[in-house]
């Protein structure tokens, strides 16, 4: 057993650290209120290589191993959780399966500069009728010549509107359900794609959610990621990195929480003590960083076995299961702590505990974890 | 060019020191590249990517230390040189003399630090080090630029500021404002492990601890006395101004 990070991981959580500090802390709040992202902030994140830290140096990317993302994402998180999620989306998303199942020339193609952050990408997989059930999207993709034609809609789709690069997963043939499906890449401005509403959510308000809509979109068939037939095992193989940064972006948001409630105790006074002196207080506070450390652990041992490339369906599914509990059971006790300033847009733990809910829904909800988990302890 | 940039690590600009025994308590203090000698790496870095030629950093420290010289490498230094004197008990005497005697056996064209360590605040190290190589110095710089064997430097000084020219190699220190240093990349990172890291002890450079003991002995150490609170006069705007007025000139006795 080894708990020490490596001297590049320990440089890299300071100076994402120092990053999101400096650069997006002053803007978090704004960026939440008014429902934009500042994307100055992603130029500023590709020019340090955030964009792609996963991916080998030959596609534009840093050559780090997920130890490294998930504290990269941790440290964003920490500060503003929408950042983390433009980052989770892009890369973990829309680059990785197409570094993963895409050929020499589409990863030449998308996944550069994707990597460099020339590029945004999400992934078109949620419907309005295929959320947990993945496996049962409608959105058609009908082979003609050497095209297919896309028609139906995605929905929640995070970098929706802004991204260049979509990872879209599509039916070819509905008889045979998650069988019949395919992966396909399109990109922004392709004739027939075009964006539908855009979400106005409880958090992570700042980053992009959008329904994408197909009409008789024609996307040739060399844009689609392995072959016909994989789009679901694609969908899947990509949640199971994609639980890891969110995991570790719940991690980061409770703690990001946690640090603002401990220092908050230190110095509101009441009855003449700052209230970090009554014990009601302390054990709260102890529960938070005990918790936090526990997810963090789930997380980085998630990580651990991907970069060993060891199985880690369970252990992702229960990182991101127990980090985002955690992240929602913190942020509400940090909203406790702070009282009625907690309440108040005042103070980010109002945000963060806003923020922290979406852990527990998107990437596969709670519920979805367990069956996961459930599936690999009793076969 | 061939730079060499003096780092130093510091504790955290936002550690908080408590003092155990008469000592500064180092326990669970986070330690960063001293913000100054972040704008001297900054400014060798520019400088190498505009004239071309390589920077090394050298710093003297224990071996913690590395973190600072790392970071450095990361941002796009080439090589480094980290001296353990092997104690705790230097000064500025012992540490611009063991830098003097580090960097003598370099190549260079400039030298360049910042301008104080936010710790000790002394701002000595530099200028010892450029008075024991002899070379002229400018400090306290604000605007660096140079050209065909001279730096043009703009230096800060009481109520203004002077353009200065000196020949090279020469000796410059790193004012707040001289540049905007980078985040060390994530490609910089991975390549800093790379990159050389020579950890050298006194006697790899010829020198044994009693030529560079310290000359200078701290006797004690205090923390300044604890900010009394504020005091907020209410009212309308212009009662509260006239109250603070008066209480400017009668509590305070400043006005």
């Amino acid at each position: 057993m080894n708990f020490k990070l490596t001297e590049e991981q320990e440089l890299l959580r300071k100076t994402v650290r120092d990053f999101a500090e400096n650069e997006i802390g002053p803007k978090a709040a704004e960026m939440d209120e008014k429902e934009d992202y500042d994307w100055s902030l992603w130029d500023k994140m590709a020019e340090m290589g955030l964009t792609g830290i996963v991916f080998p140096e030959k596609y534009g990317g840093a050559g780090m191993d997920y130890i490294s993302y998930a504290l990269a994402t941790e440290e964003l998180a920490r500060v503003d959780a929408s950042s983390s999620v433009v980052i989770a989306a892009h890369t973990s998303l829309c680059s990785w399966p197409i570094y993963a199942f895409g050929n020499e020339e589409q990863k030449q193609r998308f996944l550069v500069p994707l990597a460099e952050g020339k590029k945004l990408g999400a992934l078109g997989l949620t419907e309005p009728s295929a959320g947990s059930d993945a496996g049962a999207v409608k959105l058609s993709a009908v082979p003609d010549g050497n095209d297919y034609i896309l028609n139906g809609t995605k929905t929640f789709i995070t970098n929706g509107g802004k991204g260049d690069i979509y990872v879209v997963v599509v039916s070819t043939d509905k008889a045979k359900k998650h069988r019949g499906t395919a992966a396909f890449v399109v990109e922004k401005d392709t004739p027939g794609f075009t964006f539908g509403k855009k979400e106005h959510k409880l958090g992570i308000r700042a980053s992009y959610t959008y329904e994408l809509i197909f009409e008789n979109c024609r996307v040739p068939k060399e844009n689609m990621l392995g072959s016909d037939g994989e789009g679901f095992k694609i969908a899947m193989a990509t949640l199971d990195g994609g639980r890891i940064s969110i995991a570790a972006q719940a991690v980061g948001i409770a703690q990001g929480a946690y640090e603002q409630a401990l220092a908050y105790s230190k110095i509101r006074e009441q009855f003449g003590r700052p209230i970090s002196a009554n014990q009601g207080i302390q054990w709260m506070l102890a529960d938070m960083h005990t918790r936090i450390e526990a997810a963090r652990l789930l997380t980085l041992h998630s990580a651990y076995l991907r970069d060993a490339g060891q199985s880690h369906t369970k252990e992702s599914a229960m990182a991101k299961l127990y980090a985002a509990e955690c992240s929602m059971w913190v942020t509400v006790k940090a909203v406790q702590i702070f009282g009625g300033y907690g309440y108040s847009r005042e103070y980010p733990v109002e945000r963060m505990m806003r923020d922290a809910k979406i852990t527990e829904i998107y990437e596969g909800t709670s519920e979805v974890q367990r069956i996961v988990i459930a599936n690999n302890i009793l076969r | 060019m061939k730079i060499v940039a003096l780092v130093k690590q510091t504790f955290d600009s936002e550690a908080k020191i408590a003092l155990e025994g008469g000592k500064i308590n180092r326990q669970g203090i986070s330690l960063i590249m001293n913000p100054y000698d972040e704008y001297a790496v900054e400014e060798a870095l520019k400088l190498k990517e505009k004239h071309g030629g390589e920077v090394t950093v050298v710093t003297v420290g224990p071996d913690e230390a590395t973190e600072a010289v790392r970071q450095a490498l990361a941002m796009g230094a080439d090589q480094s040189i980290l001296v353990n004197p092997g104690t705790e008990d230097i000064d500025e005497y012992t540490t611009a003399k063991i830098l003097a005697k580090a960097v003598s056996g370099l190549e260079y064209d400039l030298i360049i630090g910042g301008f104080r360590a936010i710790d000790d605040g002394s701002a000595q190290v530099a200028g010892r080090v450029a008075e024991i190589l002899n070379l002229p110095v400018v400090n306290m710089v604000t605007k660096l630029e140079v050209d065909g064997g001279k730096a043009i430097a703009t230096s800060d000084i009481e109520g203004g500021s002077a353009v200065m020219e000196v020949p090279l190699p020469a000796v410059i220190t790193a004012q707040k404002g001289l540049n905007e240093p980078r985040y060390p990349s994530m490609k910089g990172i991975m390549q800093a492990k790379k990159k050389p890291l020579k950890k050298i002890g006194l006697s790899d450079l010829g020198l044994d601890a009693s030529q560079v003991a310290a000359k200078v002995k701290v006797l004690s150490y205090s923390l300044p006395p604890a900010r009394a609170a504020g005091k907020i006069i209410p009212g309308e705007p212009a009662e509260a101004a006239a109250a603070l007025a008066k209480a400017l000139r009668e509590e305070a006795k400043i006005i």
